[in-house]
C-alpha cells in the first residue's frame, strides 16, 4: 500500500519535472485544454444564467396564481373553438369569490378580475407609449409579487368608486418624472388626469419580451369608464391557498367556473385555466435542447484539446522509450509506468483546466461589472465539474499511450535508439 | 585513490557461496518475419554467490540474449531457469519486475540515467519501486553514492558529471537495493581507457566486498578481470572456465 503511495508521489514528481522541462510544448498542449474548458464553462455559465432569468421571470407571474382566460398558454389547432368563447365579466370574479367563500376548506384564496390593454401615458411634455395598462380591484394587492417603491395600491373604496388614481411601474415613473418623485404627481391617460398614489419596485422583464416595469395599474371601474368597456375582455386571476395542492385547486376552480358560467354537464369548458408551469413545460424542452446543443458544440473544443493531450503523450512515450526500458529494468511494474504517463496527461489537463477556469471567472466578473443586470454566476458546481472534466479528459486521452508504454518489452525498449 | 590492479596470478579467488542462478538447457527462438532465429540453442550455467563472471562472444553469439535472460528481462522459449530457488521461466511481467528490482543490479553501457534527476534521485529509483520510505531511501542512496566515491556529487545531474562519474552513479544505483547479482553490459564501452580501468578497479573492490558480478563484454581486457569466463558461439557455450 505504501509502495503505491511512493509510486504515485514519484509519478507526480516526474510529471511536474517533465512539464517544467518542456515548457513550450506543455503550454501549447495545455492551451487546447484551456480553450476547451473556457468554452465549456462559459457555456455552462450562460445556460445557468438563462435558467436563472427564466425562473425569475416565471416567479414574477407567480407560482401560486391560476389565470382564467379565453385562450390557453399553448398553441391550439382548433382556434375556432376558443375564439367564440364568452368573455369574462367583473361579475364572474364576484360570483367566483362568493363560491370560494361558501366552500369549506377551499384550496382557493381570492379571485381578482384584471383587464389589460396598451395605452399612452403623459405628464407634461413627457410621454410614454405602449404602457401595459391594467384595471383591477383592491384585491390585486393580495396576489402581487412586487413590492412598492413608494406609496400603496388603491383601496377598496377608491376602486369601487372608480377614483382617478394610479400605480406606476418603475420604468414608467422614471420616464415621466426623470430624477423627480412621481408620488402625488398627476399623469394623463386618454385625457383623464390620474393621481399617482404608488410606484412599484423594479421587477425586470419576462423572458426579455414583456417588461413588468412598463405598466400602470388603475381601478377597474376607472378603466372601464376610461376605455368605454361594457363587457368582458378581462381575465380572472385566482390565488391559491397552498401551491403544493395545485392539482386539487385547479379541479376546484374548474368546477367553480363551470357554475359561474352556468355550463351544463357534458359541455366542454368554455374557459382555460393557465399556470406558469405551462410555460415551463413548453419552454423546458427548448431550453434543454439549447443547453445540450451548446454544451455539445463547446464540448468539441474540449475534445480537440483532448486529442492534443493524446498526441503529446504518444510523443512523450516514444521519446522516453529508453527511459521506460530503464525503469522496467530497475523494477517498475506495468501499473507504475501506466500511472506515470497518466499522471502526466492529467497534470497538463488540470493545469490547463485551472487556468481556463480562472479566465472564465475573470471574464464573468468583468461581464457582471459591465452589465449588472445579467444573471451571471460562477457556481461551485461549475468549478467542480470543470475540474472533473479536466481530470477525465486527461485520463481518457492519456490512457491509450500510457497503456502502450506500460506494455513495452523492456528488452526492446532498452535497445530503442 | 583507486588501487592499481594486481597481476592476475596474485589476485585472490574468493570461495564461492550458495547457488544463485541455475540455468538448464535454455533455448530462445525469435521470429524475424518468416525466419526463425535460434539465439540460444541449449545453454546451461550455474552461478554461485560471490562469483566474478565474464560472458564473452562475438556479435550474434547469443551473448545479449543470455544477458537479458540472466537479468530476467526476457524469458526462455524452453529450458529452466531458477533464481535463488525460484522458477523464473514461467513468470509474468510484474513478477519479473519484482525479481529485477530486488535481486538484480543493472549497469548499462550507456549508463541510462534519468537526465532530469540528480544523482541522488537516480540512485533512489529502485528503492521507490521497492517501497522503501523516503527518509531511509535518501540515506541508503547517499551511502551507495559515497561507496562509489561520489559523496560530494549527490546533487549533480548527469549532464554535470563526467562519463566515469555517470557510470559510478549507475553502479551506485545497481548496488542500492543490495541485489543478489550485479549485471553489467559492456560497462566500459562508452568510456576512455583510463576511466575504464577505474571502473574495473571499482568492480574489483565490489567483488572483494562479497558481491556477485556478471560482466558481459567483447573486450578481452575487461574479461581478464573476472575470475571465470564463459564464451558463447552460435547460441552455445564454447568454453566455461577460470580466466587466464
Amino acid at each position: 500500500m505504501k509502495r503505491v503511495l511512493y509510486e504515485i508521489t514519484e509519478s507526480v514528481r516526474i510529471a511536474l519535472a517533465q512539464i517544467r522541462g518542456s515548457k513550450m510544448r506543455s503550454a501549447l498542449t495545455a492551451l487546447g485544454v484551456i480553450i476547451g474548458i473556457i468554452a465549456v464553462t462559459l457555456m455552462g455559465t450562460a445556460i445557468r444564467g438563462i435558467n436563472v432569468q427564466f425562473n425569475n421571470s416565471l416567479a414574477v407571474l407567480g407560482d401560486d396564481i391560476l389565470y382564467v382566460q379565453k385562450w390557453p398558454w399553448h398553441n391550439v389547432d382548433d382556434w375556432w373553438n376558443y375564439a367564440n368563447r364568452r368573455p369574462f365579466y367583473p361579475e364572474d370574479a364576484e360570483a367566483l369569490n362568493r363560491i370560494i367563500a361558501s366552500t369549506p376548506n377551499s384550496q382557493l384564496d381570492v379571485a381578482v378580475p384584471v383587464a389589460g390593454r396598451s395605452s399612452t401615458v403623459r405628464s407634461g411634455d413627457n410621454l410614454v407609449s405602449g404602457v401595459a395598462t391594467f384595471g383591477t380591484t383592491a384585491d390585486y394587492g393580495r396576489l402581487m409579487t412586487a413590492d412598492f417603491q413608494t406609496g400603496r395600491l388603491f383601496s377598496e373604496t377608491e376602486a369601487n368608486s372608480g377614483r382617478p388614481v394610479c400605480v406606476l411601474g418603475s420604468d414608467v415613473a422614471e420616464a415621466l418624472f426623470p430624477g423627480g418623485t412621481a408620488l402625488d404627481q398627476t399623469v394623463t391617460l386618454r385625457g383623464q388626469p390620474l393621481r399617482v398614489i404608488g410606484v412599484m419596485a423594479r421587477q425586470g422583464s419576462f423572458l426579455g419580451i414583456f417588461s413588468f416595469d412598463n405598466q400602470i395599474l388603475i381601478p377597474l371601474n376607472t378603466y372601464r369608464r376610461q376605455f368605454n368597456v361594457r363587457g368582458g375582455s378581462l381575465e380572472i386571476r385566482v390565488k391559491l391557498r397552498d401551491k403544493l395542492h395545485l392539482a386539487d385547486a385547479e379541479e376546484e376552480l374548474t368546477g367553480a367556473m363551470r357554475r359561474v358560467r352556468r355550463q351544463v354537464p357534458g359541455e366542454r369548458d368554455n374557459f382555460s385555466i393557465n399556470q406558469q408551469d405551462a410555460f415551463k413545460e413548453q419552454l423546458g424542452p427548448l431550453k434543454e435542447g439549447m443547453a445540450f446543443a451548446g454544451l455539445f458544440i463547446t464540448g468539441l473544443a474540449l475534445f480537440v484539446g483532448a486529442i492534443g493531450i493524446m498526441n503529446i503523450t504518444f510523443v512523450s512515450v516514444k521519446e522516453r522509450t529508453r527511459e521506460i526500458g530503464t525503469r522496467k529494468a530497475l523494477g517498475a511494474r506495468r501499473r507504475t509506468i501506466l500511472f506515470q504517463f497518466l499522471v502526466e496527461a492529467v497534470a497538463i489537463c488540470v493545469v490547463g483546466g485551472t487556468i481556463g477556469l480562472s479566465l472564465t471567472f475573470v471574464a464573468c466578473t468583468a461581464a457582471q461589472h459591465a452589465m449588472p443586470n445579467l444573471p451571471i454566476q460562477v457556481s461551485w458546481t461549475l468549478v467542480a465539474s470543470a475540474l472533473v472534466a479536466s481530470v477525465v479528459t486527461g485520463i481518457v486521452s492519456g490512457f491509450l499511450p500510457a497503456l502502450g508504454a506500460s506494455r513495452l518489452d523492456p528488452v526492446v525498449a532498452l535497445r530503442y535508439e | 585513490m583507486i588501487p592499481p590492479l594486481a597481476p592476475a596470478a596474485a589476485r585472490e579467488v574468493r570461495p564461492v557461496g550458495p547457488l544463485v542462478i541455475a540455468i538448464g538447457e535454455v533455448t530462445k527462438l525469435y521470429r524475424m518475419g518468416s525466419e526463425t532465429i535460434h539465439a540460444l540453442r541449449g545453454v546451461s550455467i550455474s552461478i554461485h554467490r560471490n562469483e566474478y563472471l565474464a560472458i564473452m562472444g562475438p556479435s550474434g553469439s547469443g551473448k545479449s540474449t543470455l544477458m537479458n535472460m540472466l537479468g530476467c528481462l526476457d524469458t526462455p522459449t524452453d529450458g529452466h531457469y531458477q533464481f535463488n530457488g525460484r522458477d523464473v521461466a514461467g513468470m509474468a511481467d510484474d513478477e519479473l519486475a519484482e525479481i529485477r528490482n530486488r535481486e538484480i543490479g543493472f549497469v548499462f553501457q550507456t549508463f541510462n540515467l534519468l537526465p532530469r534527476s540528480d544523482a541522488l534521485r537516480n540512485v533512489e529509483l529502485p528503492l521507490i519501486y521497492a517501497g522503501v520510505p523516503p527518509a531511509e531511501r535518501r540515506e541508503r542512496a547517499r551511502m551507495a553514492l559515497e561507496s562509489v566515491g561520489l559523496g560530494n556529487r549527490i546533487h549533480h545531474r548527469p549532464n554535470e558529471l563526467s562519463g566515469g562519474q555517470r557510470q559510478r552513479v549507475a553502479i551506485a544505483r545497481a548496488l542500492v537495493n543490495r541485489p543478489s547479482i550485479i549485471l553489467a553490459d559492456e560497462p566500459t564501452g562508452n568510456l576512455d581507457s583510463r576511466t575504464g580501468v577505474e571502473i574495473m578497479a571499482l568492480f574489483e573492490q565490489l567483488y572483494e566486498l562479497g558481491n556477485t558480478l556478471i560482466v558481459v563484454t567483447h573486450e578481452e581486457d575487461v574479461a581478464r578481470h573476472a575470475r571465470r569466463v564463459v564464451r558463447l558461439r552460435d547460441g552455445l557455450i564454447e568454453s566455461d572456465g577460470p580466466s587466464d
